[in-house]
């Protein structure tokens, strides 16, 4: 009979997929989610149309409607079929949380005073220096608290995939209570203080960070 | 103020050398408010122009119509013979050749005064990091910022900070200067250090277009003065004339009210 405690190695084996699942999802958000900002202050039309589409659509549906089309509808369309789950994990997680990125930076773009863009075209720098050198640093630190928030709703988000075959924290949590009715008080202790440790870790990474570049500002 | 011997570009140029900035019967609105109606103005190689109005008359907008961060509505602007270029990298490249200068600084706040510097010149101009550390590093000498280098703008007086902002656009090699109202936004003790930085400059010969409400700057550095009032320029003399004996009723009404203090 597995126990929670004797089979501690399970319990860590999960949350490292949670971890990577976390991981994989949050750089993938980040740099979609910024493209997805830039595109939206930019001066093509037409990017700011694909952008402003990409974050209604994908905004506005559930999380778990993503994972049913990344698992399921995706390859009936003969889109990744074969992609490891930890990839699609990744692949649906990342998607969904990249509009949230994109408007906790789009916010941050916006608190950046209009002058430090007009100074930065005023010597010749092209839009995407001016994003690059100029704005998204600067949105960057102004974005760190909804960017927190972001990923710490994503994290705990991974959890979704567990529907789907993913042996992450929350599928194994499932897993051992299935298996030990009478000990779920504990098994749901061990799991919550997993997933506190990870999200702690983020806010005390984002707290560190603003800490880091107050004096900059 | 420590003043290095390197000149600027086109320091040789004699101060009436050909049309530097043309504008010609320039037309601009916000929505139904007639901002710039009929400007006709000619800068040359190595002149110095201030313009002075009243507030709302326009002139900032007019500086800032030269490197298109307004746009006009109609009319033509020719910097060096070329027209402004529209949106995009040749108005990029057209940019790094004017310089301007800001009334509230906009130094890049998350950069120290060095990169402030170097960071058009390694990434507009393409140069190396060194050679740019080098000329920036004269520059900010030049303007009396030298010590301050490693220090981020808010760490710096307004005063300092707009001599960093006139060394980031020297750091180009522009053609042609513009100051937006560079000490509307100094205390008294401070104007002085930023005028003497742009005297400095105008005697090295740069083309300058200056929207200033500093009569001493217009009276020691300016070739002419241009005066506008409600979008209009309605007077375009030599300093003394213009403060002596002003021809329009604006004009004598606007410079009663500024030297009666």
């Amino acid at each position: 009979m597995e126990n929670v405690f004797s089979d501690f190695d399970l319990v860590l084996k999960a949350f490292w997929l949670t971890i990577q699942l976390a991981l994989l999802s949050g750089l993938l958000a980040m740099v979609l989610g910024t493209l997805l900002a830039a595109m939206r202050v930019g001066p093509v039309a037409v990017l700011r149309g694909v952008a402003s589409t990409y974050v209604a659509l994908v905004r506005n549906t559930p999380l778990l409607v993503m994972c049913i089309f990344v698992f399921v509808a995706a390859p009936n369309l003969g889109l990744f079929v074969g992609t490891p789950f930890l990839l699609k994990g990744t692949i649906a997680v990342g998607l969904y949380t990249a509009p949230f990125v994109a408007e906790a930076i789009r916010s941050g773009v916006n608190a950046v005073p209009l002058g430090q863009a007009e100074a930065a075209r005023a010597i010749g720098m092209t839009f995407a220096q001016n994003m690059r050198h100029v704005v998204l640093p600067q949105a960057f630190r102004a974005s760190v608290p909804p960017l927190a928030s972001t990923l710490i709703a994503m994290t705990k988000n991974t959890s979704v995939v567990a529907v789907f075959g993913l042996m992450e924290a929350t599928a194994r949590m499932r897993d051992f209570v299935n298996k030990n009715s009478d000990d779920t008080i504990g098994i749901f202790i061990i799991f919550a203080i997993g997933y506190i440790l990870l999200v702690e870790l983020i806010s005390l990474a984002a707290y560190g960070l603003e800490r880091r570049w107050k004096a900059a500002r | 103020m420590t003043v290095t011997d390197d000149a600027p570009v086109g320091s040789d140029a004699p101060r009436s050398g050909g049309p530097l900035v043309e504008l010609a019967e320039v037309q601009k609105y916000y929505g139904g408010l007639h901002v710039l109606q009929d400007i006709d103005l000619t800068v040359a190689r190595g002149e110095v122009v201030v313009v002075i109005g009243p507030s709302g008359s326009g002139k900032s907008t007019l500086c800032r119509t030269i490197n298109r961060l307004e746009p006009i509505d109609a009319g033509r602007i020719l910097v060096d013979g070329m027209p402004l270029p529209q949106e995009g990298r040749a108005l990029a490249r057209h940019r790094a050749d004017v310089g301007m200068v800001f009334q509230s600084f906009n130094l890049f706040a998350h950069k120290t005064i060095l990169q402030n510097v170097t960071l058009g010149p390694i990434k507009v101009r393409g140069l190396a990091k060194g050679e740019a550390e080098t000329r920036a590093h004269e520059l900010l000498d030049r303007v009396g910022v030298a010590q301050q280098a490693d220090k981020y703008p808010a760490q710096l007086s307004g005063g300092q900070q707009q001599r960093v902002a006139i060394a980031r656009a020297l750091a180009m090699d522009p053609k042609v200067m513009l100051f937006d109202e560079p000490t509307s936004a100094l205390d008294p003790e401070m104007i002085k250090e930023v005028l003497d930085v742009m005297v400095d400059l105008a005697e090295r010969g740069m083309t300058m277009i200056v929207v200033t409400h500093e009569m001493g700057f217009a009276r020691t550095a300016a070739n002419r003065v241009v005066f506008m009032a409600d979008g209009r320029i309605l007077e375009t003399t030599d300093p003394e004339t213009f403060f002596t004996s002003p021809e329009s009723d604006r004009a004598k009404d606007f410079l009663g009210k500024i030297l009666k203090h």
